[in-house]
């Protein structure tokens, strides 16, 4: 099999996932290498962030494997899984910081929960991973008082404090200004060439997503669609790649949901009644 | 054939719940050791779910209280027996107002921030960000929140009997002219630690432990939107306060059966 690869950090086999009667999944196949940025694109609703949980074992599958550093996450132990856990950051939509600590102890959060480390050296890490995004003036401030960017950007200091092998990015840039968008892709981009850690990011976003993607996986209807380099992807005639490429209102995804026929609908029952 | 449908639909949605509520209340027992090592959770958690609870009691104890002295001067006064006021106001307060009305305010002021809180925290993805740092959320969350309704509830009953006490004095005593000794010699005479005190703590407790397992359990099992964070609200403080009552009768069956 392809686990026996050792340039994939995160191998998905097979994957069948539903929700209720819902499939979600139906025979997911991707591969993610070591220290590249890999995005799984697709239209909301498609269960991208579902994915994400699934590699995290949050969530467990119907059917498929899932293996990350070589073993497969379902088959851990909760020890071995939280062991795995560290090494993995994950960027949560919403930040998901700790409501009641401050940024300061929120980056520390992870330190103090997972290292016997003295506060002084605590200190020196949580400043240094704050000052990487910009934001060791915000360290006392309480999440409440952050804006939805700089939320994001504490929770990525904070999933950076037990210098992850790996980081899950969902959604990062879903509703931020033109700013702050730069910000995050710039800080994806760095922690990715300049540490080394592996990223998956999860969005929809197209331009960002592919200017610093090195793999771009397309899901729609429980599949993987298309994958390949973006530049690769940016060639493909394949029509429903286009649209969603290209933002196109209409195609191979209608625009109109299944609905009678339009003349029919609006003057048959009149008709009918006359 | 619907309707008989629609009954079965309900006894299963209600038994997977049950299900659902049960397990849950085992993983959080489990993570009890876990929580020895930060006890720091505990206490932050007596804070909100007792001391900010006090004050609701001690003015809704008194106020019970002054209406238990006025309302029983005036029964017992036609039959001349008003100087047996102290023990009609502490027994009501202790073997039931207490426990139960301390229950239902409980469950209106901690149990539904509990849920709430938890509530939001799902929807915000607080818990889930806790599992993916390898924290466990039920040491972290739902542990501490329920032992702190299981050792605040007692404390805080004990304190609305003890102000009760006080209101019916301050009416009955005060303002009525019971004798002042009477009022606290008969009390003391008649409430017996055993059959009276001893079956309000043991209420109190079991009140503490289900309106809390109820509260965070709602909180926990809400759907991660507003809208229901808002529902698992409401039915956190009426299942609670259904519980309370109902719990409420069956105790106080098999206590008087064993007297």
């Amino acid at each position: 099999m392809v686990s026996s690869d050792g340039d994939a950090l995160v191998v998905v086999r097979d994957l069948h996932f539903s929700r209720g009667s819902k499939p979600i999944f139906r025979g997911i196949d991707l591969t993610v290498r070591r220290g590249s940025v890999t995005a799984i694109m697709g239209p909301s609703g498609t269960g991208k962030t579902t994915l994400l949980k699934l590699i995290g074992a949050q969530l467990r599958p119907d059917a498929g494997r899932i293996e990350v550093d070589g073993r497969d996450v379902h088959r851990l132990g909760r020890a071995e899984l939280y062991a795995l856990r560290r090494r993995i950051g994950m960027l949560f939509q919403s930040g998901a910081l700790l409501t009641d600590l401050s940024v300061y102890d929120n980056v520390a959060y992870p330190l103090r929960e997972h290292t016997r480390l003295p506060e002084t050296l605590i200190r020196h890490i949580v400043l240094t991973k704050l000052h990487a995004v910009g934001l060791r003036g915000a360290r006392d401030l309480m999440p409440a008082e952050l804006s939805g960017g700089m939320a994001r950007r504490v929770a990525l200091a904070r999933a950076l404090a037990l210098d992850p092998m790996m980081i899950m990015y969902d959604e990062p840039f879903t509703g931020q200004d033109p700013i702050s968008m730069g910000v995050l892709v710039q800080l994806i981009k760095t922690f990715n060439r300049a540490l080394g850690i592996t990223s998956i990011i999860v969005s929809h976003d197209v331009p960002e997503t592919a200017s610093i993607a090195d793999e771009i996986y397309l899901i729609a209807d429980g599949r993987v669609v298309a994958h390949g380099s973006p530049e690769a992807l940016g060639r493909s005639a394949d029509p429903w790649v286009r649209q969603f490429l290209d933002a196109r209102p209409d195609g191979p995804v209608r625009f109109h949901h299944p609905a009678p026929d339009y003349a029919e609908d609006l003057f048959g029952a009149a008709e009918r009644a006359a | 054939m619907n309707a008989l449908a629609r009954l079965g639909r309900a006894v299963l949605d209600a038994l997977a719940r049950l299900g659902r509520a049960t397990r849950f209340l085992a993983d959080t027992v489990l993570a009890l050791p876990a929580l020895a090592r930060k006890p720091g959770l505990l206490v932050r958690q007596l804070y909100a779910v007792g001391v900010l609870t006090v004050l609701i009691v001690l003015i809704s104890g008194l106020f019970v209280g002054m209406v238990l002295g006025l309302q029983g001067y005036n029964i017992l006064v036609r039959f001349n027996s008003e100087s047996s006021l102290g023990v009609m106001v502490g027994l009501s307060l202790v073997r039931e107002l207490g426990p139960v009305v301390t229950a239902l305010l409980f469950a209106g002021r901690a149990g539904s921030a509990l849920t709430a809180e938890i509530g939001l925290m799902k929807a915000t993805e607080q818990l889930s960000a806790l599992e993916m740092m390898a924290v466990d959320p039920y040491r972290e969350v739902m542990t501490p929140r329920l032992l702190a309704g299981f050792l605040a509830m007692p404390l805080l009953a004990a304190l609305f009997s003890a102000v009760g006490v006080l209101g019916g004095h301050l009416v009955g005593v005060e303002l009525l002219g019971v004798d002042a000794g009477a009022y606290w010699a008969q009390m003391r005479n008649a409430v017996d630690f055993y059959d009276d005190l001893l079956s309000g703590v043991v209420k109190s407790l079991v009140f503490g432990f289900v309106a809390t397992w109820i509260a965070v359990f709602e909180g926990y099992d809400a759907v991660p939107t507003a809208e229901g964070v808002g529902r698992a609200t409401t039915r956190s403080v009426v299942n609670a306060s259904l519980a309370v009552l109902g719990l409420n009768f069956v105790l106080t069956a098999i206590m008087l059966n064993g007297e």
